[in-house]
């Protein structure tokens, strides 16, 4: 169990890993995550799980490379096996025919939006796709999601591919050409999901995103992973990932994932070994 | 009676000076040395009726113990404690004993009580040091198999009656270790975790199943596992692993931790060596507060200070009386310059403009009338409101029933409380086949107690599946 079948660069830093262990593969469903270990002493990194092979018994993740944690993950290659693997964990997305539906990722938040999109898609919805990247090559699982999606968009920070511009303002383009569009699940950077949320808010579109705070268990022990939605306070790893995005308390998520910001900073100047940036969830 | 045994005092156990310890993570108390523990143990005197047995939630046979370690027979006194006692080297150091044996020990009604955790303590460990622990015999195997959830001292005891009685025992846990709050809760300083890992190795030997990361009602339900998988009976021991938040404001500001996350990351993680040897960072304060008076909040206050504050104060509601904490923590909590602020408690947290936490609005109480609890309520002082510096707040207030079981087993009757509800004398739930015990039946309790429930659902767990084999046997021969 927990070994890594398949690995793949689909973008730099970027790894889709297909790994042995049937019965997650079996169990999980879209929205759901887990939580790996790859060494002794190392963190308990949540990832979503992005797709399963019920065949091969696989469980597909998607990561970049971006913190201390993440780069470990991406030195391990086929034939080595993760050292934990705990799931399927968190809510599995409620899924309903809205009708047209628009899913939206950004960065590698496009892979948790994968496994969603292709739920709603086999509910009977009709899904506008907008992916959205710094840069062309960041641009990941157009492919997949053009697949599921009957119109699929691309955005690019720097106008390298697709329309020049941030996510919203294709989304923005879609609602003013009309688009009926009855649900929106976003999932990327924080700052991304909160103006997707403040736009559709606008036209009261429902709106569900997926959160990643810092985690340790991913079980509900710990309150860790703790937002604030619709002012109340919720365990991201039990009563979420996924949150209404209208309710969601983005302020304050986006200053608790910054929590460790010194200590990894102090860390990467006196440590034995290089810990810049934060991991997060994906 | 001998009047010498009397005239000799308690037997002090060496332990680490306060200015020392505060700057590592290892054990402070040191335990008894050979002489010492036959000493002590010669104090004991071996009342016909011992009272000390009833204050045990397991009924250790304590003169039966103390006397062989007086006589010098340290192993035999383990094994004596065994009996009854799967983790004495755990149970010595952590048992409240000050409320339970040496509570009614006769010696105490004069002077002092016999040290009984101590010896406890130092019969198991010179067993285990000497290299004379022996594998429990286990009885041919019976062809049952029992899933145990949850690896704390409830399911670890259940585990271990159940494998020795023959039965194909599984443990699932949740988190990455075996151990249950053992591992996850209480500190390195306080219960070294090679001690634990020793006593799951041997559990391991017996032939138990240790599945890690094993969540159950995600990977699994109990359904799933008693009808895809076919275990013929299953003992939930979860634990009560809900962290409890005061719900005032502020509280999720940076540098807020429930305890639960607090030393989870410092002992499960062990953040205290973050950039060394461990990857999971933690918050080290240099102003922390503590909320909350048992061996929880004890144990954030030492970690934290461990950590490098350079002021830990403790706010509890209550007077020092109705700590709930050991004796001995609080006292250790006392030397390590731990401040405690009685009948007293946060009613706001206050942050910078990065939303850290820099500052609790604390209020005084006073005792007013009695509560269910028969203890006084605190009621706060008007007009008595105080502003505290600090940089991290630690809320040990105590913590509920998990619902990732109980909402996903339908049929399983909980509380109002969300405890799961189980028959005290057998652990049986409302589900045949489905026992419970531990901290996810009565709310936060104690190690012993959590043992003793896994011990009276291993025995119940038995007769059940003797006897639905004797019945389908009887079936089978018809
Ligand atoms: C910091 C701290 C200090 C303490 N100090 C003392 C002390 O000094 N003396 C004392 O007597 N008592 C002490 N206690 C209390 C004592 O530890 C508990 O009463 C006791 O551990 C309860 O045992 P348990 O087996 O019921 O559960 P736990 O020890 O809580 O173990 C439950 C286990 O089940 C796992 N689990 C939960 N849900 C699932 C699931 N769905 N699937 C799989 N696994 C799951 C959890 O991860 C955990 O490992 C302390 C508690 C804490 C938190
Ligand atoms: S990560 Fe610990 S409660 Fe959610």
């Amino acid at each position: 169990m927990n070994e890594i079948i398949a690995k793949e660069e689909i973008a730099p830093d970027t790894y889709r890993y297909q790994i042995y262990h049937p019965r997650i593969a079996q169990k999980r469903k879209a929205g759901q995550f887990v939580i790996v270990r790859t060494h002794d002493g190392g963190e308990r990194v949540p990832l979503t799980i992005v797709g399963s092979d019920l065949t091969a018994g696989t469980v597909t993740l998607i990561f970049q490379a971006v913190g201390h944690s993440t780069r470990e993950l991406a030195q391990l290659g086929v034939g080595d096996r993760l050292l934990d693997l705990a799931g399927p964990l968190g809510q599995a997305t409620h899924i309903e025919n809205y009708g047209r539906a628009c899913v939206i990722g950004g960065g590698y938040g496009t892979a948790p939006v994968l496994p969603i999109a292709a739920a709603l898609g086999d509910a009977g919805n009709d899904l506008i796709g907008i992916i959205g990247a710094r840069t062309k090559e960041l641009v990941i699982l157009e492919q997949e999601l053009g697949d599921i999606c009957s119109r699929l968009e691309v955005a690019t920070d720097d106008g390298s591919y697709g329309h020049p511009g941030f996510v919203t303002d294709v989304l923005q383009a879609l609602l003013d050409e009309g688009e009926p569009i009855a649900f929106v699940l976003a999932v990327g950077p924080s700052p991304m999901m909160r103006a997707v949320a403040n736009l559709t808010k606008q036209r009261a579109i429902r709106t569900m995103v997926s959160l990643n705070p810092l985690m340790v268990d991913g079980t509900g022990m710990c309150g860790g992973c703790r937002v604030e939605v619709g002012g109340e306070t919720k365990f991201a790893c039990v009563d979420g990932p996924e949150f209404d995005g209208h309710q969601v308390n983005f302020d304050l998520l986006m200053k608790r994932q910054g929590t460790y910001k010194p200590e990894e900073q102090e860390a990467a100047a006196h440590g034995p070994h290089c810990r810049i940036g934060l991991d997060a969830a994906r | 009676m001998s009047p010498k045994a009397t005239a000799i005092p308690r037997q002090p156990m060496r332990e680490q000076p306060p200015l020392e310890r505060i700057g590592n993570f290892e054990e402070v108390p040191l335990g008894y040395t050979e002489e010492q523990a036959r000493v002590e143990a010669g104090r004991c005197l071996q009342c016909k009726k011992p009272k000390c047995i009833e204050g045990c939630p397991v009924a250790v046979d304590i003169p039966g113990f103390v006397a062989l370690v007086h006589e010098g027979k340290f192993a035999e006194a383990a094994r004596k404690i065994k009996e009854t006692n799967v983790l004495p080297a755990v149970c010595g150091r952590v048992c409240p004993q000050e409320t339970q044996c040496e509570e009614l020990c006769v010696l105490g009604k004069k002077g002092e009580s016999a040290a009984i955790g101590r010896l406890e303590r130092f019969a198991a460990d010179w067993e285990r040091t000497q290299g004379l622990v022996e594998r429990p015999r286990t009885a041919p195997p019976t062809g049952r198999r029992v899933a145990i959830i949850g690896s704390g001292p409830a399911g670890l005891t259940c585990a271990a009656d159940l494998a020795r009685l023959g039965h194909d025992v599984t443990v699932f846990e949740a988190l990455h270790e075996m151990g249950g709050v053992l591992v996850y809760g209480i500190p390195e300083f306080r219960l070294p975790k090679k001690i634990l890992r020793e006593e799951i190795d041997a559990l391991r030997d017996m032939g138990v199943k240790l599945e890690t990361s094993a969540v159950i009602g995600k990977l699994a339900t109990i359904d799933e596992l008693v009808h895809e998988d076919g275990f013929d009976a299953v003992f939930v021991g979860t634990g009560a692993g809900l962290p409890h938040f005061m719900e005032i404001p502020g509280e999720n500001l940076l540098g807020v931790y429930s305890a639960n996350e607090f030393l989870t990351r410092a002992n499960l993680m062990r953040a205290y060596s973050f950039g060394e040897a461990a990857d999971t960072p933690i918050a080290r304060g240099k102003r922390v507060m503590v909320v909350g008076g048992g061996n929880v909040a004890m144990d954030s206050a030492r970690t934290a200070r461990r950590l490098g504050a350079e002021k830990v104060v403790l706010a509890y509601r209550r007077s020092r009386d109705e700590m709930p904490a050991r004796a001995e923590e609080i006292h250790h909590a006392e030397e390590e310059g731990i401040e405690f602020h009685l009948l007293t408690v946060p009613v706001e947290l206050r942050g910078d403009e990065m939303g850290r936490v820099s500052s609790a609005v604390m209020q005084k109480m006073e005792l007013g009338e009695p509560d269910d609890s028969g203890r006084r309520r605190p009621v706060p002082v008007e007009g008595s409101e105080y502003e505290e510096p600090i940089d991290v707040a630690i809320i040990a207030i105590g913590a509920g029933a998990n619902p990732l079981i109980s909402s996903t087993t339908a049929g399983l009757e909980t509380n109002r409380r969300g405890y799961i509800v189980s028959d005290p004398e057998t652990g049986a739930t409302s589900i045949p086949g489905v026992y419970a015990g531990g901290d996810i039946v009565t709310g936060s309790a104690t190690v012993i107690e959590a043992m003793g429930a896994g011990r009276r659902a291993a025995a119940a767990i038995h007769q059940h599946l003797m006897e639905v084999r004797r019945s389908t046997e009887a079936r089978a021969e018809v």
